[in-house]
């Protein structure tokens, strides 16, 4: 129950967040907008690279209810490196971003969206994070309870995560200001 | 250690916690991302396609809704599980719509331009 409603006040945070973003996105410069910047085709790849992570996540959950130790964690680590190539795609397309001019001050635009994707950035990595800790702590045979459930709740954070990219993704990158 | 463990086991489905009666055969969640894949290459077609006109946005707008619920029911499970879960999200996620459509409203973002 402490997850739902963690989660739903997360949905609190993004919803604010994705609504700054609405409210500014469309104070930049002419050359510097998100019609301008915005790689669809790439963002598009990450996107599906995230969704295929939410079907490893859930993969990890079925082994752990059927008590399958290797496959959780074949399927946890694969989830994890989902989550890292999402997250590497970030960094690169802020980089690109950067060196085309866009900076995290330059207008009201960049700075709502660096600071929306940037947070959203974060919640992938705390759940990479979360997801290498469950490996381990799987491999040494130290998780307290109810194994399953351990792992049905950070799968609910990872999906969680993915369901506000599936947003992000509709109201950001693919309708145009 | 083993009767610890069960005893455990027993409290979660009492609770309504991570039951194994939610999930569904590993066949059945590859058909739904596949779903979401062939949903999200149809978002991607439609951002290109330009002769959908006004209904462009309501779309993607549609398929973002249909993919939002496809993870939260089916890989969430909030579909099978206890009710008082779904009341938990449901209720921060419309009380986040409203709080932030109420403040997109007082900044005039949906009148005409």
């Amino acid at each position: 129950m402490a997850m739902w409603l963690f989660l739903g006040s997360e949905c609190l945070l993004f919803g604010g967040l994705i609504s700054t973003y609405m409210l500014y996105r469309g104070r930049h410069s002419a050359n510097l907008g998100p019609d301008q910047v915005f790689d669809i085709p790439f963002t598009s790849v990450s996107s599906f690279v995230l969704l295929m992570s939410s079907l490893t996540m859930v993969l990890a959950v079925s082994s752990s209810a059927r008590n399958d130790d290797r496959g959780t964690n074949l399927w946890l680590v694969v989830t994890a490196l989902l989550g890292a190539t999402f997250v590497g795609g970030q960094v690169y397309e802020f980089t690109a971003f950067y060196r085309e001019g866009l900076g995290f001050t330059t207008s009201l635009f960049s700075s709502s969206f660096y600071t929306l994707t940037g947070f959203h950035g974060v919640h992938v990595t705390v759940g990479i994070i979360m997801l290498m800790a469950l490996v381990g702590i799987n491999k040494r045979g130290r998780i307290p309870g109810k194994k399953s459930e351990v792992v049905e709740l950070i799968g609910l954070y990872w999906h969680f995560v993915d369901i506000v990219w599936i947003v992000i993704f509709t109201l950001v990158y693919l309708i145009p200001s | 250690m083993t009767t610890t463990d069960h005893t455990d086991t027993d409290t979660g489905h009492d609770t309504g916690q991570g039951e194994h009666g939610v999930h569904k055969p590993d066949s059945f969640y590859i058909q739904v991302a596949l779903i979401l894949g062939a949903i999200t290459a149809a978002e991607v077609y439609a951002s290109y396609a330009g002769w959908l006109g006004r209904a462009f946005v309501p779309l993607l707008l549609i398929m973002m809704v249909i993919k939002f619920l496809m993870v939260v029911s089916l890989f969430m499970h909030l579909k099978f599980d206890n009710k008082i879960f779904s009341y938990l999200f449901y209720a921060g996620l419309i009380l986040a719509v409203l709080v932030y459509a109420a403040a997109l409203a007082t900044f005039r973002f949906f009148s005409p331009t």
